[in-house]
């Protein structure tokens, strides 16, 4: 296939000049949020879409990756003619806060000059939410023709329209959830003791040393990389086939092809995540629940909203069920809001929102119209 | 209603589409793919949201832009809040249900006033063809064999009648069909082939 022709995009840094205030109790001064967009903002400033990235996401959603110089992460939804037609949106993509690529993190030097590490403070949902707000009000964008997002994208989506409701006219969540469950929990957390059982974690100090806990991560991305896939799509994809050998070598090389894939899934993670990043990224997913922030009752959570919602779910998602979503449109339905919901059939596990679901994309293009 | 908007439904349909008034809000539940829905909200700006079983019908309805939530008549219209919509449709459908008398009474929750459309088990075709041949009929309304129909409780016009007495439930309006084309009241229960009842709480 010919390479196809670059789609313009503009990648920029907005530098806040007053504080962002956390839910944790802290603040961070002056933040920098990182963002991407495409497409043009027209006169009347009410055709922009905003994209919220997922866990280990970034706001390369159009163009190519800067560390792995692979297209970006949406390409196949986003972009002229596509069901996110940037020849009619204005599409931005923001980097989250606690992220390591661009927008304020651990990575990033503290007042002090010295790197965060684990003095940076622990987020939330709603304070990268924030971070999108301050986005929306340097561009002059009152309110959004939609809020678009899978995975923890679709937390900021409806947390977004849950805490902002002026702010978005629609929104769109793909493969998500208004909480995160024990087991959800419980993934996170043994990827977080993979990296902080590393020796080169060192307390989240390692910044200096060149190398950091490369082994930990690596093993976090394995464990979840798990999660993200489907039992039958590992099946039909590896099977117990062999990796390059004709015999087990009885041995603890990689012997499978599901190991090798994991492996190396692990190791090319670590050359483009910062380990802190995702200590402080899976912490803020665990601590969601967007029911509980509205004194228990999801319906209350949406309660000043006026917009038009579209959840989507995958049979094979055992990550954010099926079950998840519905919650989700009962207390829509329970608020009056006008809602669809659909389980889409698709073979990909949690990851279907990526990959290529035709019916997806119908979808997509016909609830933002 | 703008006939142009009309055109092509179905006559159960028609018949509902012809009696919403304008710019009701309507609850369609098994919607399909969205005809009836698309016709209201067009025809007569009805804010119209539907539940439909099937998937793809479902993105079928959101790709017209309209608000369609998969789910189960039998199962999740308990979520909807009480009269949240002026009328809650159910055509062709009640049939098909676990529990149609609870769905009958879930839809006079949620709407004020609620239309149901359903094939007569007891339409002289059906009768006969039970008659003579003893068989399950198998007709243009009924289409598919015993093992494998999806609908699991047949009614006869006269039986829905009998159950909407014993709920104390009222007929504001009833319309029979026989073939494409309207019949009258008189014996409808042995020569129309559908009819449709708009109901409301007594």
């Amino acid at each position: 296939m010919a390479p196809a022709q670059p789609i313009p995009t503009q990648n920029r840094v907005l530098d806040l000049d007053m504080p962002l205030f956390l839910d944790g109790g802290q603040s961070l001064a002056c933040p920098r949020i990182a963002y991407e967009t495409c497409g043009t903002l027209n006169a009347a400033r009410d055709n922009a879409i905003f994209i919220c990235h997922a866990l280990t996401g970034d706001h390369y959603v159009v163009s190519n990756h800067p560390k792995t110089g692979k297209p970006g992460w949406w390409v196949r939804m986003v972009g002229p003619g596509k069901p996110i037609d940037t020849d009619r949106y204005f599409v931005i993509c923001a980097n989250v806060i606690g992220s390591c690529m661009g927008s304020t993190g651990p990575a990033s030097l503290s007042p002090d000059g010295q790197p965060w590490g684990m003095r940076f403070p622990v987020i939330t949902i709603r304070d990268m939410v924030k971070g999108h707000i301050a986005v929306l009000d340097a561009l002059g964008i009152d309110a959004l023709h939609a809020v678009v997002g899978g995975s923890m994208g679709g937390m900021q989506a409806l947390s977004l329209a849950a805490n902002f409701p002026e702010r978005t006219r629609a929104v769109l969540v793909l493969a998500s959830t208004a909480r995160h469950s024990a087991q959800n929990i419980a993934f996170h957390e043994v990827g977080r003791q993979a990296i902080m059982a590393d020796p080169e974690w060192r307390d989240g100090d390692y910044y200096a040393f060149g190398k950091g806990p490369e082994k930990g991560l690596s093993v976090a991305r394995m464990a979840a990389h798990i999660t993200y896939l489907s039992e039958a799509g590992l099946t039909e994809k590896f099977g117990r086939r062999l990796q390059n050998r004709e015999e087990k070598t009885f041995g603890f090389d990689a012997d499978f092809q599901i190991e090798s894939y994991l492996r190396y899934q692990g190791l090319s993670f670590t050359d483009r995540f910062d380990a802190n990043s995702y200590l402080y990224i899976t912490r803020a997913m665990d601590y969601f629940d967007l029911a509980e922030e509205h004194g228990g009752l999801l319906a209350n959570a949406f309660a000043r909203s006026k917009a038009r919602y579209c959840l989507v779910s995958f049979d094979t998602d055992w990550l954010y069920p099926t079950a998840e979503s519905r919650n989700v449109v009962h207390a829509l339905n329970a608020a009056g809001h006008p809602v669809s919901f659909v389980e889409l059939s698709a073979p990909f596990g949690h990851d279907s929102f990526l990959l290529d679901v035709p019916a997806l994309d119908r979808v997509v293009q016909g609830f933002l119209g | 209603m703008n006939a142009a908007h009309k055109q092509g439904l179905r006559p159960d349909l028609a018949v509902i589409a012809d009696n919403v008034a304008p710019r009701a809000s309507v609850l369609d539940v098994g919607c399909g793919d969205g005809t009836l829905m698309q016709a209201l909200r067009d025809g007569q700006g009805c804010a119209t949201r539907g539940m439909e079983l099937d998937g793809p019908n479902v993105g079928a309805c959101v790709a017209k832009g309209l608000s369609v939530i998969q789910g189960d008549a039998d199962r999740d219209l308990a979520f909807y809040p009480d009269k949240s919509v002026d009328y809650a449709i159910l055509s062709q459908t009640l049939q098909t249900t676990m529990r149609p008398d609870v769905v009958l009474e879930e839809l006079l929750r949620i709407g004020r006033k609620a239309f149901v459309s359903f094939p007569n088990f007891a339409h002289w075709r059906v009768r006969t063809s039970l008659l003579w041949n003893g068989r399950m009929p198998v007709t243009r309304l009924l289409p598919v064999a015993w093992y494998e129909t999806p609908n699991i409780h047949h009614l006869t016009i006269n039986d829905f009648r009998a159950l909407l007495r014993e709920r104390g439930i009222t007929v504001e309006g009833q319309w029979f069909l026989s073939g494409d084309t309207r019949c009258s009241a008189a014996a409808a229960n042995f020569r129309a082939e559908h009819a449709v009842f708009l109901l409301a709480r007594g």
